[in-house]
C-alpha cells in the first residue's frame, strides 16, 4: 500500500494549480501555451512563473501569449517578443551571451581547471623509490607468508 | 613569496572576491529591472483619451521633452507621489498620464479631489500600451524626448529628491525646460 502511494506520488510530476478560460482549437495550440506560460518568469511577482501567478500583469501576459499563439507565432518568437518588451529577466533560459557566458561555461571551466590540476599532480609526482630489503627481514616476510598458509590450511 | 604562501592565499583571494560579489547583491534591488526600451521609439499604439473617449490617441502625439506617467487609482504609491507630480506641472514641466488597468469613472474622480498635474491622460484599459512599454508596477515615468524616443525609465514613486538627484539631469540632458 505504502509503496503504491509512493509510485503514484513520484508519477504525479508537475501540477497545474491555475484553471485557465483559455480554449483552443487545437490540442497542440493548448500545449505549447502550457510550456511558454511555464518558461516566463513574472516580472511583478518575481520566483513565479506566469503559469502559477494570479498577478494581474501575469493575467496580461498569458492573454498576449494566447493571441499571438493563435495568430500562429512559435514558441521561441513569443518568448522573443516578451524579451523584447520585459528583458532577459522574463525568462527562465537566459541566452549565452557575453554577459551570462561564466553562468553558462562556469561549472564546466571550473571541472577542466580541476581535471588539469589532477592531471599535472598525476605527471610530475615522483616514482617512489624501491626500499631496499636485506636477507633478515625477507625472512621474516616468508615466515609470515608460511603462516598465513598453514592458517588457510 | 614562497610557493606555498602563493597556494595558501587563493582560498583567501577567492573568498574576497566572492564577498565583493555577495555585498554588491546585498546593495541592490533585485525588483528594480532595467528597461528594454531605452532609446527606443515609444512602441505604436491608438487608445483613447481618458478625459474625452472619443478622443484618438496615438504614439505620434508623444513628442517631448514630457515625462509620461503610469499611474491608476488602484496603486497607493501613486498618491504619494501625486503632489510631487502636480509640483512639478506647476513649474512647466509637460507631463502625460498613462491610466493604466483602472475604471474611467474612478480616475476621473480622483483627478478631481487630487488635482490634475497631467496635460491629458491616455486610457489603457487592457494594460496593452503597459505591455509593450514593459511596465511591471505603477507608478513608473518614461522620460520621452523631443523625437519620442524614450530616454529613460524611473520605477517607483519620484520624490524631491531623486527628482533633483536623478530625473533632472536626465530631463536637461534631452533638452527639457524650464
Amino acid at each position: 500500500m505504502n509503496r503504491l502511494l509512493w509510485v503514484l506520488l513520484l508519477a504525479s510530476g508537475s501540477v497545474f494549480a491555475t484553471i485557465d478560460a483559455y480554449e483552443f482549437e487545437r490540442y497542440e495550440d493548448e500545449q505549447r501555451f502550457r510550456v511558454v506560460v511555464e518558461e516566463l518568469r513574472c516580472p511583478k511577482c518575481q520566483n513565479q512563473n506566469i503559469s502559477d501567478s494570479n498577478a494581474g500583469l501575469a493575467k496580461d501576459i498569458k492573454d498576449r501569449v494566447y493571441k499571438l499563439i493563435n495568430e500562429g507565432r512559435s514558441n521561441s518568437e513569443i518568448t522573443d517578443y516578451m524579451v523584447e518588451r520585459y528583458g532577459d529577466f522574463i525568462t527562465y533560459r537566459p541566452p549565452i551571451k557575453p554577459s551570462t557566458w561564466f553562468l553558462w561555461f562556469g561549472p564546466l571551466g571550473l571541472a577542466l581547471i580541476a581535471v588539469v590540476i589532477l592531471l599535472v599532480r598525476k605527471l610530475s609526482a615522483k616514482p617512489s623509490e624501491p626500499v631496499a630489503i636485506d636477507a633478515d627481514k625477507h625472512r621474516k616476510v616468508e615466515d609470515l607468508l608460511k603462516k598465513l598458509d598453514d592458517i588457510d590450511r | 613569496m614562497s610557493r606555498s604562501k602563493l597556494l595558501f592565499s587563493i582560498p583567501f583571494i577567492a573568498f574576497m572576491v566572492l564577498g565583493y560579489f555577495f555585498l554588491e547583491a546585498l546593495n541592490s534591488d533585485p525588483s528594480l529591472l532595467p528597461s528594454t526600451r531605452i532609446d527606443q521609439q515609444v512602441p505604436a499604439f491608438t487608445l483613447p483619451g481618458l478625459e474625452d473617449p472619443a478622443q484618438v490617441l496615438t504614439e505620434r502625439q508623444l513628442k517631448g521633452p514630457l515625462l509620461l506617467n503610469v499611474w491608476a487609482t488602484w496603486c497607493p504609491s501613486c498618491q504619494v507621489e501625486h503632489p510631487v507630480l502636480i509640483e512639478l506641472a506647476k513649474n512647466g514641466i509637460t507631463i502625460v498620464g498613462l491610466n493604466y488597468k483602472d475604471v474611467r469613472s474612478a480616475a476621473l474622480k480622483y483627478l478631481e479631489i487630487h488635482g490634475n498635474p497631467f496635460t491629458y491622460n491616455i486610457y489603457d484599459e487592457g494594460g496593452d500600451l503597459g505591455l509593450d512599454l514593459g511596465v511591471y508596477g505603477a507608478p513608473e515615468t518614461y522620460l520621452i524626448d523631443a523625437d519620442g524616443v524614450i530616454r529613460y525609465r524611473h520605477v517607483g514613486v519620484i520624490t524631491p529628491q531623486n527628482w533633483r538627484e536623478l530625473l533632472w539631469p536626465k530631463w536637461q540632458e534631452m533638452g527639457g525646460k524650464p
